[in-house]
This record gives C-alpha cells, sequence and structure tokens, in this order.
C-alpha cells in the first residue's frame, strides 16, 4: 500500500514536470523540469528495487548531463527563438492529436500483447551484485565498448569546440 | 507491490510527451531535453520488464543506455554551440541546410 502511494506521488511528479518541460517558454525551466522529472524517475527505481541505477541517474542524469543542458542555455542566450510569429504553426498543432493516437496505439499493443497473462515468477534478484557480476561476465564485451564510446564523444566533443568561426 | 503494468502505462505517457515536445518546440535545446524524455521513458520500461521476468539484464542495458545518453548530450551540445557560433540564431526551422 506504501509502495503503491509512493508510485503515484512519484508517477504524479514526473509526469508534470514533464508537461512543465513541454509548456514554459524559458529553456531554463525546462531544465529544472528535467531535474525534477529525472529525480521521480530515480525514485521509480529504488521502488523498483534497482538502487545502483537510481544512485547512477542521480549522478549521470541529474548531475551532469542537467549541469551540461544549463551551461549551454547560458552560453547560448536563450528565449529568442519561440517569441516570434510562427511559421509552421498549423503543423505543430496537428502534432498534438497525432501524439494522442499514438499514445492510443501504444496503449493498445501493450494491452493485446506483452501484458497477457502471468510472467514467470521467479525471485526478483534486484540487488547491485548481480548487475555487477552480469555487467563483467556477460555483458564485459558491451561494458568496454562503452568506454571507447565515452572516448570517442570527448574527442569529439573537443574538435567541435575548438574550432574557429571563419 | 505495484503491478509491472502501472510502470509499462507510465512510461509510455512520458514517452508519448517526449515525442510531443520534440514536435511542438522550437528551440534545439528543449528538444534534446524531449529527447531525454523519451531515452528515461525507455529506461523505465526495461526495468519494469527485468523485474517481471526476474533478471537483471533489463538493469544492464539501462546502464549502456545511459552511457549512449551522457555521449549523445555532450556531442549534441557540442554541435549546437557550434551552430550558434557560425548563425548567430537558434530556430530548429531555419537549419534546413541538409534537407533533401
Amino acid at each position: 500500500m506504501t509502495q503503491l502511494i509512493t508510485f503515484w506521488v512519484l508517477a504524479l511528479l514526473a509526469v508534470g514536470s514533464a508537461a512543465g518541460l513541454i509548456v514554459r517558454r524559458n529553456p531554463i525551466h525546462g531544465a529544472l523540469f528535467l531535474v525534477v522529472n529525472l529525480a521521480s524517475v530515480a525514485g521509480l527505481y529504488l521502488l523498483m528495487r534497482a538502487e545502483f541505477l537510481a544512485a547512477a541517474q542521480v549522478i549521470v542524469y541529474a548531475g551532469a548531463i542537467a549541469v551540461l543542458f544549463v551551461f549551454a542555455i547560458m552560453v547560448l542566450i536563450p528565449g529568442k527563438e519561440e517569441t516570434g510569429p510562427d511559421p509552421l504553426r498549423r503543423q505543430r498543432l496537428m502534432a498534438v492529436p497525432i501524439v494522442g493516437l499514438l499514445l492510443v496505439l501504444v496503449g493498445l499493443v501493450l494491452r493485446s500483447t506483452v501484458l497477457q497473462g502471468r510472467p514467470p515468477r521467479t525471485p526478483v534478484p534486484g540487488r547491485t551484485v548481480h548487475l555487477a557480476r552480469l555487467l563483467f561476465t556477460d555483458y564485459l564485451l558491451p561494458f568496454e565498448v562503452t568506454s571507447v564510446l565515452l572516448l570517442v564523444a570527448i574527442v569529439g566533443v573537443l574538435t567541435l569546440a575548438k574550432r574557429k568561426p571563419s | 507491490m505495484v503491478p509491472e503494468s502501472y510502470y509499462v502505462a507510465l512510461s509510455a505517457l512520458l514517452f508519448c510527451m517526449g515525442v510531443l515536445g520534440v514536435l511542438v518546440r522550437r528551440n534545439p535545446l528543449v528538444i534534446f531535453m524531449s529527447i531525454e524524455l523519451m531515452l528515461n521513458a525507455a529506461n523505465v520500461n526495461l526495468v519494469a520488464f527485468g523485474q517481471r521476468h526476474g533478471t537483471v539484464d533489463g538493469q544492464a542495458l539501462v546502464f549502456f543506455v545511459l552511457c549512449v545518453a551522457a555521449a549523445e548530450v555532450a556531442v549534441g551540445l557540442a554541435i549546437i554551440v557550434s551552430i550558434f557560433r557560425l548563425r548567430r540564431r537558434l530556430s530548429i526551422d531555419e537549419l534546413n541546410l541538409m534537407r533533401w
């Protein structure tokens, strides 16, 4: 019962902050809403007994990525783009019913296929130990490739940022 | 114990809100944030299904998605900053140079 209440509170926080991110004009408000959303998703991970992921979510997403966004917004002088008249307003308004349709379709597919029937009820090994063991045995190669990916990202960002405007 | 279907429904909702943000907004930074929203929704889904099947494979996948998202944000923001340096404006509708 407590878990259900916690879930509803976190879900409302997540959905509300996502709505705030879409609705608010100022990107810095959007970034703060994004932080709230990521933190409530971290809470959901805790609720699902994924403690390591909750910690990683807070450190990587709500920490590093949010700071990156705030820095970028401060560099880029925000809020100038969405004040003028919108030449594509009709197309943008059409996005709302299309996304509604997408939501209905996803719901129908999930109801009819994936969530039918009871799953095999094995004891849930949500512990960090299991995750670590899995990452360093079965997923060792992807794990190492990830480090190469991060290196590529660092080098790419440096080259992009160093280039002088000609 | 919260049923997994609740998590899946929540993640579907969050994903659709991310899609809406990408389609509706004009600021590339906000579009990026909406993409993060979609990635997060997918992560919630992965953890929920992993819990349903009693494995941690879903969590391992979420770990990799986290790394890819971090790299993607860094490179994407660098691209946006350099576009802003070149053109002094930042509207997604004007960036149609590579459009077919």
